[in-house]
């Protein structure tokens, strides 16, 4: 009885100091996304907006052969340079966790963060700088004479947005790898050691199951903000290189035709979240599979 | 052997990372409008242009006002969120929290044009009102990140002792809680002002008439001959970032061994 009263009482003040910050976000994200859902069902008319329903702007975001194209090429670019960022964040991690000595730890934790949070507009403008017609990398090259016109290989198409957003995104996927590695119990590798095992199979057999959740984690941090990306499509993409993003923008913006961009900006999500879905359900197959979980 | 290999791609690895920040103060002190090596010569120029630059001063300004105000509002928002989930158990916890989390796995551009829907529907007038309120949505995750772990390690029996003394809940907040927490506090602080600082898409979808300092940086990108006041303008952003992520990973160290010494001393 009084241990009842007591919950009570805790659940009370807990809800009592969510309650602040949660109505802030049910006012300011899940409020507007449904209300961006609805936009997508109505249709712009000019200055006025039609709000018969409709599924128009859908069929159309779907159908229509250059939203199709960006939506894929988006879906494509982000599949890549999540492969690239996670594939090159793991070993990077494992690094950290079980090479670097521990007194190190720290250190290449906070050397890994700083570009985490510094400018994210100029690293990638920076890439613009490097690879551009007149940039660091053909500039250099014709200074030196080594070539005559500019590499135009190097820019202005989906392999300079490739390199620019797993560049940026690098940091994000150490760092869950990284701290899901920490936890892994390094009294099952001496067990598996005692027992014979090579240390490529106790890397097959322990580390790298017990580390999937940090993989997980990183492809969902990387892969579904990856999509929305607007900068780096439009300052190195040039025109081959576009993503759903910057047609977004087009669409609210000088188009007028904000439903059209509803519908296009949640088909993107829509598709982003079903291949994340679909990669979390494998994964954990695969975790069954290995009797990790 | 292996270990040999996982060093040196590790080095390469941090060398990547770095490499292409490494040109912002290389071509900001460079003597030429143009971004290539060989270098010309060593100049202050593009700095004292920065000076002149009355748009810039003006965004500047913008972005610091709501810099200051999300990290702040995000903070405190933070910390109510994140002393309800460590402490109490309620019906529906993983649901509002999971709400709260979820703008740090949604595209930005969402964010973005969902609260420019708002805007738009409403007939309000964008303004540095509404950046504020997208800033405050993506910077609370990442600011209960930061204070999860100093709640965590926080003795229950040093709030308890002070309720039993007679305090009520909010100075023991004030006298007990806080002081503790403080160097994650202002860790928070910190990292919410360097987030909203230097967020782009949500401030360029919500920006009217005022620019913030992102926004003004991306309309300057377009003339090749702004470029390295750009560089020298992007090279302060990086000084201030790295100043205010060491300060705050400082506090952050510190805030663990002021918790882990009182949890010790609590034990004895």
């Amino acid at each position: 009885m009084m241990k009842r009263l007591q919950l009570d009482s805790d659940a009370r003040r807990g809800l009592s100091q969510i309650s602040l910050p949660f109505a802030f976000s049910v006012l300011l994200l899940a409020a507007p996304l449904t209300i961006l859902l609805a936009m997508s069902f109505w249709t712009q008319d000019f200055l006025t907006l039609d709000r018969t329903f409709t599924l128009a702007n859908f069929k159309e975001a779907w159908t229509s052969p250059v939203y199709r194209t960006l939506m894929l090429r988006s879906l494509k670019i982000s599949i890549i340079v999540t492969v690239l960022t996670v594939g090159l964040a793991y070993p990077a991690a494992y690094y950290m966790s079980f090479v670097a000595p521990n007194n190190r730890k720290a250190l290449l934790v906070f050397l890994i963060t700083i570009p985490f949070w510094t400018s994210y507009l100029m690293r990638i403008f920076l890439w613009k700088v490097i690879l551009g017609f007149n940039g660091v990398v053909n500039g250099s090259l014709m200074g030196l004479g080594i070539i005559d016109a500019p590499l135009d290989w190097i820019s202005y198409n989906q392999f300079a947005v490739v390199l620019t957003l797993s560049h940026a995104w690098l940091p994000f996927a150490v760092l869950p790898i990284f701290v899901v590695m920490e936890k892994v119990n390094r009294s099952y590798l001496e067990a598996a050691q005692d027992l014979g095992d090579t240390p490529f199979q106790r890397f097959l057999r322990i580390t790298l199951p017990l580390s999937m959740p940090g993989v997980v984690a990183a492809t969902l941090i990387v892969f579904i903000p990856t999509i929305g990306d607007y900068v780096t499509p439009r300052l190195v993409g040039g025109p081959d290189g576009l993503m759903i993003a910057n047609m977004i923008e087009i669409q609210f913006k000088n188009a007028n035709n904000a439903p059209l961009g509803a519908a296009l900006a949640l088909s993107a999500l829509v598709l982003v979240s079903s291949v994340a879905g679909i990669f979390v359900w494998l994964n954990r197959r695969y975790l069954k599979a290995e009797g990790a979980a | 052997m292996s270990k040999r290999i996982l060093t040196m791609f590790m080095i390469i690895f941090v060398i990547f990372l770095y490499a292409p920040t490494l040109l912002l103060p290389i071509f900001a002190f460079n003597d030429s409008s143009i971004i290539a090596f060989p270098l010309s010569g060593f100049t202050f120029d593009w700095f004292k242009s920065l000076g002149a630059a009355d748009e810039l001063r003006k965004a500047a300004g913008t972005s610091l006002i709501i810099a200051t105000s999300s990290s702040i509002i995000a903070t405190m928002l933070a910390l109510l969120a994140t002393s309800a989930t460590v402490r109490y158990k309620f019906p529906g916890k993983g649901a509002m929290i999971g709400t709260i989390m979820l703008p740090m796995f949604l595209p930005e551009i969402i964010i973005g044009v969902s609260l420019l829907t708002v805007v738009l529907l409403a007939g309000l007038k964008l303004s540095i009102y509404t950046i504020i309120m997208g800033h405050v949505l993506i910077c609370t995750p990442f600011c209960i990140a930061i204070l999860r772990s100093s709640f965590q390690q926080l003795d229950p029996s040093l709030e308890e002792a002070s309720l039993d003394l007679g305090e009520s809940r909010a100075t023991t907040f004030r006298r007990v809680t806080l002081p503790l927490i403080m160097p994650s506090v202002i860790s928070s602080l910190l990292i919410g002002f360097t987030i909203s600082l230097d967020e782009f898409v949500i401030a360029f979808f919500l920006s009217g008439t005022e620019p913030t300092l992102p926004v003004y940086i991306w309309s300057q990108l377009r003339f090749p001959q702004r470029i390295p006041s750009v560089m020298a303008l992007g090279t302060l952003l990086l000084i201030l970032s790295v100043v205010l992520l060491t300060l705050s990973e400082l506090l952050r160290r510190r805030s663990a061994r002021r918790l882990g010494q009182t949890s010790t001393s609590g034990a004895l």
